[in-house]
Formats: C-alpha cells, sequence, structure tokens
C-alpha cells in the first residue's frame, strides 16, 4: 500500500500553520529586528547592525546582571528541585510509608496552580509585617527569625527560589516515581539476596538505571528557569531595585517602555543560548549512545 | 534490636512524608481561613479561626473584581484554544507518527523544537498586529493553540505506536479513505491521550498570566489570572478579600485536578520518560 496515499501530508497542516506562523515566523522574524532600532517612537526602522547586542555585552551593563540573574536561578532550581524531587520519590515509593497516594497527590498538588496565584499568595504569606510566616516565627518565639524575606536584598533570591521548588519539585517527583517504577524488582531481588544495603541499592542500582530519566528532567529544569516569567513577575516584579530581574522580565520592561528592538534582542539572546544548550546536550548523548 | 531499629526508621520515614504534605497544604489553610475573615481580622494573617465566618468575602469579590466575565473569558479562551489543540495535533500526530520519512519526520523536529525554544513576545506582537489579531480574542486564542501544539504533539506521537498498523490495513481494504479512517477508526482508540491532552492544556491555558499581560489590553477581555492579578494590586490591604480571589480561580483547576489527576500523572510522567 502507498504511505503517502492513506497518511497524506495535508493532515499536519493545521498544526504546522498554526505553529510556524505565531512560533517560528516571530522567532525569525525577532532575531532580524534585533539587528535594527525598531522602537515605539518613530515609523522609521532603521539598521544598525550588532548594536544591540553590543550594549547588552558591553561591560557592567544592567543586562548582564539580568542574565546572571537568570543563570543563577537556572542553576539553583535546577539542582534543588532535582535532588529534592528524587529524594521524595524514593521516600514515596518504599513500602512502609503509610497513604503513600495521598501524599503524592498533595506534594504534586501545587503544580496545578497558576504561577501567578503561587506568587501572590507567597507575597502575601511572605509579608514582613502581617504576613503568615513572620507571625508564625514570632508566635513561637523566633523574632530574630522574622526577616524581611521579598525586600532585603541578600534574602530576596533565595526566598523566590525557595517558592520555585515548593512549586516544582512535585512535579518532578511524578516523573522520577514513573522512572522508579519502571525498574524491574529482580534486580533488588539479587541485591537484596547478595546483602546490600538501601544505601548501596540506590547507588549501583537505582541512580544508574535513572540515569535517561534525570537527563529529561534536568533539560526540562534548565529550559523551564531560562524562561522564568510569570513567577518573578508575581512575585518580585524584578525587585527590589533590579535584585531578581531575570532576561524575559527584562523583555518585558523593555515592552512596555517602547524600547521593542531591545525587547526582542534580549529574547534572541535566549533563544540562541537555549538553542546551543540543547545541541551539546543533544551531541553529548548521541556520544554516549556510541560508546555503549 | 534489628527489629525495632528498623520500626524506628519507619516512623521517622513516615513522618518526614506528614511533613512534607503540611508544607505544601500549608499556605492554602491559611489562605482559606483567611478567606473567611473580617478585613481586621485578617490584617495579620494566622492560623487562627475567624470569630464570625464572612461568606460576604466572596460575594463582594465576585461583584468588585469582576469575576463573572473573567471567568467566562477564561473558559472561553481554554476550550477553544484547547479544541483547536486537539483537533490538529491528533491528525498531524496520526499521520507523521504512521509515516516518519521524509518530510514528516522533519516537521516532527520542527514543531517540537517549540516545546523549549522561548517565544519573541515583542514580535509576536509584531506578527499579531500585521494579522489585525492584537487585543482580540480570536487572536489569543491561537497564540495559545501555537504555544501548546509541540508538547501535545510529542505527547500523542508516542501513543500512535500503541495502536497496531494492522486495523489501518483492514479498513483501507474495506474501502475507507483516509479521512475516513483517521474519523471513524483512529480517533476513538485515541480517547485516551486525547483526554490528557484536553486537562494538561485546559490547565496550562487556564494559569496562563503573560499572553494577556501583552496582548489583552482590555479589561473586558482579561482572563482569571489576570483579572486577580489587578484585584491584588487594588486591595493589598484586605487579606481577607485577596485570599477569597485567590481561593475562587483556584477552585476549577483544583477540581479538574482531583477528577482528571489519572490523565495528567499519565501525561506528565509520559512526556518526560519517553523523552
Amino acid at each position: 500500500m502507498d504511505r503517502n496515499k492513506i497518511y497524506p501530508w495535508y493532515f499536519t497542516g493545521g498544526a504546522v500553520f498554526i505553529y510556524s506562523l505565531l512560533c517560528f515566523i516571530p522567532g525569525v522574524l525577532g532575531i532580524l529586528y534585533s539587528f535594527t532600532d525598531w522602537n515605539n517612537f518613530s515609523r522609521e526602522i532603521n539598521f544598525v547592525g550588532l548594536k544591540n547586542y553590543i550594549s547588552v555585552f558591553s561591560g557592567h551593563s544592567e543586562y548582564m546582571s539580568f542574565i546572571g540573574n537568570t543563570l543563577l536561578f537556572t542553576i539553583a532550581t535546577t539542582i534543588l528541585k532535582t535532588v529534592a524531587g528524587f529524594c521524595i520519590a524514593l521516600l514515596l515509593t518504599q513500602k512502609f510509608i503509610k497513604f503513600k497516594n495521598f501524599h503524592r497527590m498533595v506534594i504534586f498538588s501545587p503544580q496545578v496552580m497558576s504561577y501567578l496565584v503561587v506568587g501572590l499568595v507567597f507575597r502575601s504569606m511572605l509579608h514582613p509585617t502581617t504576613g503568615f510566616v513572620n507571625n508564625f516565627l514570632k508566635s513561637i518565639g523566633l523574632e530574630r527569625l522574622a526577616l524581611n524575606w521579598l525586600t532585603d536584598l541578600k534574602l530576596v533570591f533565595p526566598s523566590v527560589i525557595t517558592v520555585d521548588v515548593w512549586k516544582g519539585m512535585g512535579y518532578i517527583m511524578v516523573v522520577i516515581i514513573a522512572g522508579l517504577v519502571s525498574i524491574s524488582s529482580a534486580y533488588y531481588e539479587a541485591a537484596d539476596i547478595d546483602g546490600a544495603s538501601f544505601w548501596q541499592k540506590t547507588k549501583s542500582i537505582t541512580i544508574p538505571l535513572l540515569k535517561p530519566v534525570i537527563i529529561n528532567v534536568i533539560i526540562l529544569n534548565v529550559t523551564y528557569g531560562l524562561r522564568v516569567f510569570d513567577m518573578i513577575y508575581s512575585l518580585t516584579n524584578g525587585g527590589p531595585g533590579n535584585a531578581t530581574g531575570v532576561i524575559n522580565t527584562a523583555v518585558y520592561k523593555e515592552f512596555s517602555k517602547g524600547n521593542l528592538a531591545m525587547g526582542t534582542t534580549l529574547s534572541s539572546i535566549l533563544f540562541f543560548f537555549i538553542l546551543a544548550l540543547l545541541y551539546f546536550i543533544l551531541r553529548s548523548m548521541d556520544h554516549k549512545e556510541m560508546e555503549t | 534490636m534489628y527489629g525495632t531499629k528498623k520500626k524506628i526508621k519507619h516512623f521517622f520515614a513516615n513522618c518526614i512524608s506528614v511533613i512534607m504534605s503540611i508544607l505544601i497544604l500549608t499556605p492554602l489553610f491559611v489562605l482559606i481561613i483567611n478567606s473567611f475573615k473580617s478585613s481586621g481580622e485578617a490584617n495579620s494573617m494566622s492560623l487562627t479561626l475567624p470569630k464570625v465566618w464572612m461568606v460576604e468575602n466572596y460575594k463582594t469579590v465576585i461583584e468588585q473584581g469582576k469575576l463573572v466575565t473573567s471567568f467566562l473569558n477564561g473558559f472561553l479562551y481554554a476550550v477553544c484554544s484547547v479544541s483547536i489543540i486537539v483537533t490538529v495535533v491528533s491528525a498531524a500526530a496520526f499521520v507523521i507518527g504512521r509515516n516518519r520519512r521524509g518530510v514528516n519526520r522533519f516537521l516532527y523536529f520542527f514543531i517540537i523544537s517549540g516545546i523549549a525554544m522561548p517565544i519573541n513576545t515583542v514580535a509576536l506582537m509584531k506578527v499579531m498586529q500585521l494579522l489585525q489579531l492584537m487585543n482580540t480574542r480570536l487572536g489569543i486564542i491561537l497564540i495559545y493553540a501555537a504555544t501548546n501544539i509541540p508538547l501535545s504533539l510529542f505527547l500523542s506521537y508516542g501513543f500512535v505506536d500503541t495502536i497496531p498498523r494492522e486495523i489501518d490495513e483492514a479498513a483501507v481494504i474495506d474501502g475507507c479513505n483516509s479521512f475516513q479512517l483517521f474519523r471513524r477508526v483512529i480517533l476513538p482508540l485515541f480517547k485516551p491521550i486525547l483526554s490528557t491532552l484536553f486537562v494538561l492544556n485546559f490547565m496550562t491555558v487556564w494559569n496562563d498570566f503573560m499572553m494577556p499581560l501583552y496582548y489583552l489590553n482590555n479589561s473586558k477581555k482579561w482572563p482569571m489570572t489576570l483579572a486577580v492579578y489587578n484585584f491584588f494590586g487594588v486591595f493589598e490591604n484586605s487579606w481577607n478579600l485577596v485570599s477569597a480571589d485567590i481561593i475562587l480561580t483556584l477552585l476549577p483547576v483544583l477540581i479538574l485536578f482531583i477528577l482528571g489527576q489519572k490523565y495528567i500523572v499519565s501525561g506528565v510522567s509520559a512526556g518526560s520518560v519517553k523523552g
């Protein structure tokens, strides 16, 4: 039978059309516009070459701090979420834990809430004078620990990261549990006969067999972290000052100021960043497959 | 001796699980309790129960926060964009999944690269202006459809393999053309993955905040998330009202989550374990 006849190409038309029009074309157009001085104040658009890129990467511009913050946020949340998700997944697959499914459901539940809502909830919970966290700390006599979580320059980044981990770890847990369940119990039975301890089993069976899943989880976390917007915008709006500003909040700021060319330049930088990263990850995976 | 030691360990492990769950649930409890307090009591958030349970808070919020309109808007955007996604993605997944050579292979990777790629929001505005879609409901629906197509295609592409090819061959021999084959034979078998796509995409669209922020500047067209954000700005000092507002926004997704848990979890795990 003729495959091209039974499975005609135009069935893909709808998806390809909508995706190209509203995701791919803007991406290409954005890269082209990043070489211009496009803005809301004049009708003319002039070619300016690499000027926008140079002003982002020249010395100590505020843009560099946005890029730095984005990287810091990505690295910190990726490590914390992966480790936390893995530990909880291990814990909640043990036989002796009671109400496993209830715990799993509860820990996953923040994932279905909007980032915006989580941001607002924690903005009120972490309010220095009326928030729940500080009230609670005061009521149990820990007044010294009642701090300005979201306005203190030193504390704000760890606070934001903690909230993000609170929301995201359940998702990672579910993914890792799916991986854990697919590991054949024969390995563990053999290890039990040899008298292996829990840690030995984790180190020599679970982690090696879970490697593909963990790589996926890391890719998920990294691409989320680099693109983060809602969480930061609703929790701190990039403040205090620019302390928690990331690339996507900067894009929005430039967009509302009318500096469209700068906004699209920052977006394009993020695009190249993720493209390069995915290329390296995929290449290193191919490499490993060839070795084995 | 060995037995008691083990029991203590198990007890501690159980304690840790309970503490984790409490950590997740506390903010929710605080919100619920505060949403029923009078404005004076809610001035400082705490776990003490309200003296009088103020159900009026919810009424105030629904009236002042224009929640009915924004609820309907959010619902409209979610249902329409999810319908578009489900239609175009199931057709595309069927063809690409069955015939993985040549152009189809390219198209597949072309689309799923969108899972990781950021959207150039500024340039998208330009495209929207050219298409006369800025500040329109249709525009926002199409954007949601476009941004969620990649992950949906990825999920359903893997699912096509679970349907045996012999079914197609039998249908073709019986005289089905490709459209009938898809409509009458494949779509009914696609049901499980379509439910997953529906639930996952509905929640993504309902929870999104960035697209209306960029592309809708008319408050009459705002979905729930943006209405809540705006409400928070105006009533920042009345925690009781803000809490009630947040609870009302959360309610639909929490209900959907409890009802469709199976689909969500299978979608989430399929999406990343297979990849």
